[in-house]
């Protein structure tokens, strides 16, 4: 049982009544946070991981096709087939609001519509892996950026839930038990106080009539 | 608007240099944490490293995991992938469940 250092006092009381009221009520709508929270991010959690898991695939296939390509072609060839398309990928970032959590939301901007371009090299001299190796990198492009965001926000919410959980767990465990503990403590305090005044008076009230009446 | 890049070694990511991102390959790996320190200050919004790269840069990754921006995300590379992606995903997961899900 842990006594908050306060005076027992009517006063002290109704205040930590109010302070309790509100205690309570906060974390009432913190538990909810956590708990909305926590749904989100198994649901995108879930979600990363099948995007990982594909992503992965995909990138270890295309790596092999260009270790092959490597293998045919020096690497300044493929570096100067790779400048070719000159294609550039920039990023919109908005952002989102999840439960007053906010994530990053990646809108694509290429700077050449065509999709295909990645290979407008010529191909007469380069290899077919190479070809392979691109075409699975470009239908990639979408999956990456995903992968991106859905990351990020994962760490975000992951981050928020815990510091959301310790408020939860702070209020419930220690704060609001110290008040309870010590609107307990006032009350029985109080009441005693009361008991104690009762008696004393009784007690005069016999002292008086005995000095008055002779009475015993 | 921000840019995309890559880190990793040449056979990993040059690929992705024709979808339009910009590639880096440093030559030495004690490079890696000054590069990916310059690329998060300058206006990169996502960049990829492969597991290998990311290695000695761990410390960086970490410090950018509660911003907004940039999003460091590991993909494997050709050789010495350690499965880290995954692993932080993980990480991630029992900071916010307090355990770990199963598959």
């Amino acid at each position: 049982m842990a006594v908050m250092n306060v005076n027992p006092t009517r006063m002290e009381l109704t205040n930590l009544k109010r302070k309790l009221v509100t205690a309570r009520r906060g974390h009432k709508l913190l538990k909810d946070k956590r708990d909305e929270l926590m749904r989100q991010f198994l649901l995108l959690v879930k979600e990363n991981k099948e995007l990982r898991k594909s992503v992965e695939m995909k990138i270890k296939k295309a790596s092999a096709y260009m270790a092959l390509a490597s293998g045919e072609m020096s690497d300044n060839e493929i570096s100067v087939a790779l400048m070719l398309s000159g294609q550039k990928l920039t990023v919109d970032v908005e952002k989102k609001n999840i439960m007053s959590v906010a994530v990053p939301q990646f809108n694509v901007n290429y700077r050449i519509a065509e999709q295909n371009n990645a290979r407008s090299y010529g191909f007469a001299f380069t290899s077919g892996d190479l070809d392979e190796a691109v075409s699975i990198y470009s239908s990639l492009t979408e999956d990456l950026l995903k992968l991106a965001e859905v990351e990020k926000t994962c760490q975000l919410l992951s981050a928020e839930i815990e510091s959301t959980r310790r408020r939860v767990n702070a209020l419930e465990h220690v704060l609001i038990t110290d008040y309870e503990d010590t609107i307990r403590y006032i009350t029985v305090k109080l009441d005693e106080n009361e008991r104690s005044n009762t008696t004393r008076l009784m007690k005069v009230k016999d002292i008086m009539l005995e000095k008055a009446h002779n009475y015993n | 608007m921000l840019k995309v890049a890559a880190i990793g070694d040449r056979e990993s990511v040059s690929g992705l240099k024709a979808i339009g991102m910009d590639v880096f390959s440093p030559e030495r790996k004690e490079d890696c944490p000054g590069l990916l320190k310059s690329l998060c200050e300058s206006d990169y919004g996502i960049i990829y490293i492969t597991e290998e790269f990311g290695e000695s840069t761990k410390d960086i990754i970490k410090k950018y995991d509660n911003k907004i921006i940039p999003s460091i995300i590991l993909i494997p590379g050709v050789k010495n992938n350690t499965g880290e992606g995954v692993r932080s995903l993980n990480r991630s997961v029992e900071r916010a469940v307090g355990s770990q899900l199963p598959d």
